[in-house]
């Protein structure tokens, strides 16, 4: 039925001041019905003040089987965050 | 990790042991509640069964806006009008997020849809019964979503992200449907006489197909022990069976409705509700084909296919020849965050 229509991503900024967040997809002839779409699937009950539409296709993603040559290297990193290095109490506002 | 070995078929005699390995590891993701993403490795049957129950679950949707929309022209009153569109509406929206769901495992939508317009697909047997009169969308409401959501709320949980999130959303939405649903039905109980017949008729009607939603018993449901230990389903059909009775029967007692079934009584024993015998041939013979509505439902679900080709067809059309200036919009935007 669909053979001809394009499979779009849909994000939706819920409040201005946030980002947009991954929701599902869609099935759409151009950009502008699929974004009138995702206005009828995912914004219903104004869960949402902006919308964009990304064909399936363009988007590129990590390969699940390279997680660990991608993200392990920063688990022994632990000097990045603020809780590795010890304070003494008496100093504040640090 | 394994993810190209897909593909090729492994070689030599280490085939049977790294395939059993591969299996070890995906259960014990599994059993660690990790949440399994469309690209993950995973047992073609994990898929399969995903497949199978995501597109159902799409379907009875879809096929669940037919008998509600029979009295969308007869609601009473505009706000009942009103509700009951935006309720019908929510229906068509969660087929979309289930079918979207069901594509992430690999399937075109295009064949789900087909396989439902063919009737090779299977749909919840509930919406083989007909609606006869308006107390009959307050019945629905209350029961028929009341089951949904007993099944549903778990599903939330479920081990295929995807589906996880798409039942998330659902659950929200559901909720509303219950509740105007209950609403409507305390509206004819406590209305005239003819409206709180009305009201006893459409559960009558509606109370035991509404059981049977959950599925045959324990004992004869081939995937639940599979689909429990994959934790796509975390309670068994005789578990959320009873569990939505001991809900549903004081609902019914505030209502100032008789539950039609002479065998109903409180346990205090095991603090549960002992109910009558379901009549499964009924279930069995909705299933086959063979409910009040089975033939008409598909035959709409064909017209409304047929009668919009010509739009999906004028669709594709027009954004052949406006492809361009699509993509004007965003034209010299720069970066979008």
């Amino acid at each position: 039925m669909n053979e001809d229509w394009v499979l779009y991503e849909v994000f939706i900024r819920s409040r201005s001041g946030l980002e947009h967040k991954h929701v599902g997809s869609l099935h759409a002839a151009d950009a502008r019905m699929a974004i009138e779409h995702a206005r009828d699937a995912y914004t219903r009950r104004q869960e949402g003040v902006s919308i964009w539409v990304v064909p399936s296709s363009a988007i590129v993603a990590s390969d699940p089987g390279e997680a660990e040559a991608l993200f392990e290297p920063a688990r022994d990193k632990v000097y990045r965050h603020p809780t590795f290095y010890a304070i003494p109490d008496e100093v504040k506002n640090i | 990790m394994y993810t190209q070995a897909l593909d090729s078929p492994a070689a030599g005699a280490d085939e049977g042991s790294e395939e059993r390995e591969r299996l070890e590891r995906f259960q014990a993701r599994i059993d660690r509640d990790e949440k399994i993403e469309p690209k993950d490795w995973m047992p073609e049957a994990y898929r399969q069964t995903l497949i199978r129950q995501i597109a159902q679950h799409a379907h009875s949707e879809i096929v669940g806006m037919l008998p509600e929309g029979n009295w969308i022209t007869r609601a009473p009153s505009l706000r009942r009008k009103a509700v009951l569109i935006a309720k019908v509406q929510d229906e068509g929206g969660h087929g979309m997020y289930l079918y979207s769901a069901a594509e992430t495992l690999g399937v075109a939508r295009g064949d789900l849809i087909e396989q439902l317009l063919s009737g090779r697909a299977k749909y919840s047997s509930i919406f083989n019964y007909p609606t006869l009169t308006w107390a009959d969308i307050g019945a629905i409401g209350w029961l028929v979503d009341g089951a949904a959501i007993m099944n549903q709320v778990p599903l939330c949980r479920c081990s295929y992200g995807p589906y996880a999130r798409a039942m998330v959303r659902i659950c929200k939405e559901e909720s509303f449907h219950q509740r105007q649903g209950y609403e409507l039905m305390l509206t004819l109980a406590r209305g005239s006489e003819a409206q709180h017949a009305m009201a006893q008729d459409a559960l009558n009607r509606w109370w035991w197909p509404s059981l049977m939603m959950f599925g045959p018993n324990d004992a004869h449901s081939v995937h639940t022990a599979q689909s429990m230990r994959w934790k796509i389903k975390r309670f068994t059909n005789d578990e959320l069976r009873q569990k939505f009775i001991d809900v549903t029967v004081p609902q019914a007692e505030y209502l100032g409705l008789t539950v039609p079934d002479p065998d109903l009584r409180w346990d205090q024993t095991s603090e549960h509700y002992r109910f009558g015998e379901i009549d499964w041939s009924e279930f069995q013979a909705v299933l086959k084909g063979e409910g009040p509505c089975n033939r008409e439902r598909l035959e709409a679900r064909r017209a409304a296919h047929e009668n919009g080709r010509w739009v999906r067809e004028a669709a594709v059309a027009y954004a052949a020849k406006h492809q361009a200036p699509a993509h004007r919009a965003q034209a010299g935007a720069g970066a979008l965050s």
